[in-house]
């Protein structure tokens, strides 16, 4: 119960700084939608052509898009100190660690998934491949912000993190993407996407498990 | 029953080190020179691939080697996390740039195999994808290591990196390999190949060896520059002998 409450208030405090701050969350909403619409001026306009690489390119743009936010993840906090408090604190960091994971894909993520159905018409992708598109991001975007945060948090007071970040998350990103858009590529196929979801979804459980600890132990390592 | 321990102090590691350096690099050129007379003169030549197949003597133990180093990595990371030794950090930084290195050997003679053999220097097959990632996957590691200034964070956080990484090099394959059935992209199965020469075989074989000794050689020498430069104000450094001479 305590834990859940420690969650619980980790949770709110980093959702409440990104109300006090709307930009930074715009910012990165605008870059999706951004890279998604110069895709096409770069591709070409033809619908098939769009039709055709629609999963990977919004899976890429949501990539990168996450990517953005994660430096925000723990830099302030680490920064201004409160990141030792909560290490100092009697609840578990991870714990803490797990609600601020949580509150960057809230803030991150889900914005992407409720988008993405405008992006899809977009690319004129037809409406059950816009369902199983939103499906793949819910369960994936969740999983870029748990594997992005043990980068952050590595790279937490080193120099150029911003760009460190990316170098060390984005080869770990490569099943996600494999998984996320090949569940909507597939099912446009013909073959049904539940065996890519239930990758993603296998894959979603373990980085739950994992991630937090392993972030933890990233950030009492920046902390020393 | 040795006690291992004691060599994990950087002082009993440096001599040691001193000592198992040039019996490595005799090795290398041992193994090495055996190994390519193995491959130049002896290996018979391929029925379908011409002369041309001869860069498998150099191509496979590269990649054998990267997959290893990475484990060896890991390996140390884990002790150097667990038992807080200074040399297993030291030991995993040492590794990282030869491993690096095999990784791009694998995939530079991959492309100059693949040119001739399949027409094309680059195939997105699973097991090129994921040696592709494989060798991210190092210069992240280095990246990171060289971008944080204390040494002792950085081989802590580098050992992270690398156990998260030797985590996910599996899931990479298999998710490459599952995305490479699904597109159908590669037309030449890597899997298949035609059965091969005992000699051959025996070639390749004792080039691992012959790499395997090379990355030790460079990797304790490598070690023990660490060692010199991390230890630098500590009183056995400057009663080495190689040392007092230059203060």
């Amino acid at each position: 119960m305590i834990l859940l409450s420690a969650f619980g208030a980790s949770l709110r405090r980093d959702l409440l700084l990104v109300l006090r701050r709307k930009t930074e969350v715009l910012t990165a909403l605008f870059f999706f939608v951004m890279v998604t619409t110069l895709l096409p001026l770069g591709i070409g306009p033809e619908p098939d052509l769009l039709r055709k690489i629609a999963p990977g390119a919004m899976w890429i743009a949501a990539l990168l898009a996450t990517l953005l936010g994660l430096q925000r993840l723990f830099a302030a906090d680490y920064a201004d100190g409160t990141l030792e408090q909560m290490a100092l604190s009697p609840e578990p960091l991870s714990i803490l660690v797990a609600g601020k994971i949580t509150a960057h894909w809230l803030v991150c993520g889900l914005p992407l998934v409720l988008l993405a159905p405008v992006i899809g018409l977009q690319f004129d992708l037809p409406a059950d491949a816009i369902g199983v598109l939103m499906i793949s991001l819910l369960i994936g975007t969740p999983l870029l912000s748990l594997i992005g945060a043990i980068g952050a948090a590595l790279t937490l007071g080193a120099r150029g993190s911003a760009l460190l970040v990316s170098l060390l998350v984005l080869p770990l990103y490569v099943p996600t993407l494999i998984f996320g858009a090949g569940a909507v590529a597939s099912y446009i196929a013909g073959l049904g996407a539940t065996g890519h979801l239930s990758l993603l979804g296998a894959l979603l459980v373990v980085a739950a498990a994992f991630s937090p600890w392993a972030t933890t132990a990233a950030l009492r390592i920046s902390l020393e | 029953m040795v006690n291992w321990f004691k060599f994990s102090a950087p002082s009993t590691f440096y001599p040691l080190a001193g000592k198992l350096i040039p019996v490595f690099w005799a090795l290398t050129a041992l193994l090495g020179a055996i190994g390519l007379y193995i491959g130049f003169l002896v290996a018979p030549t391929d029925a379908q691939q011409g002369e041309g197949y001869r860069i498998i003597f150099i191509h496979v133990p590269a990649s054998w080697m990267s997959m290893f180093i990475y484990c060896v990595m890991a390996f140390w990371s884990l002790m150097g996390l667990t038992f807080h030794t200074r040399l297993s950090g030291m030991m995993t930084s040492a590794l990282a740039p030869t491993g690096a290195l095999f990784a791009f050997l694998s995939l530079w003679t991959g492309a100059l195999w693949g040119k001739p053999m399949w027409g094309t220097w680059w195939v997105w097959d699973a097991r090129l994808t994921s040696e592709l990632i494989l060798f991210f996957l190092y210069l992240g590691y280095i990246a990171l290591q060289s971008a944080i200034d204390d040494p002792r964070r950085a081989d802590r956080a580098g050992a992270v990196l690398a156990l998260v990484g030797v985590v996910n090099v599996p899931i990479i394959y298999f998710s490459v390999k599952w995305w490479n059935t699904l597109h159908q992209g590669a037309s030449v199965s890597l899997t298949q190949s035609p059965s091969m020469a005992s000699t051959m075989l025996w070639g390749m074989l004792i080039m691992a060896l012959a790499f395997w000794a090379y990355t030790l050689a460079v990797s304790l020498m490598r070690a023990r520059v660490i060692v010199l430069e991390r230890e630098a104000n500590n009183e056995w450094v400057q009663q080495l002998p190689e040392i007092k001479g230059t203060i």
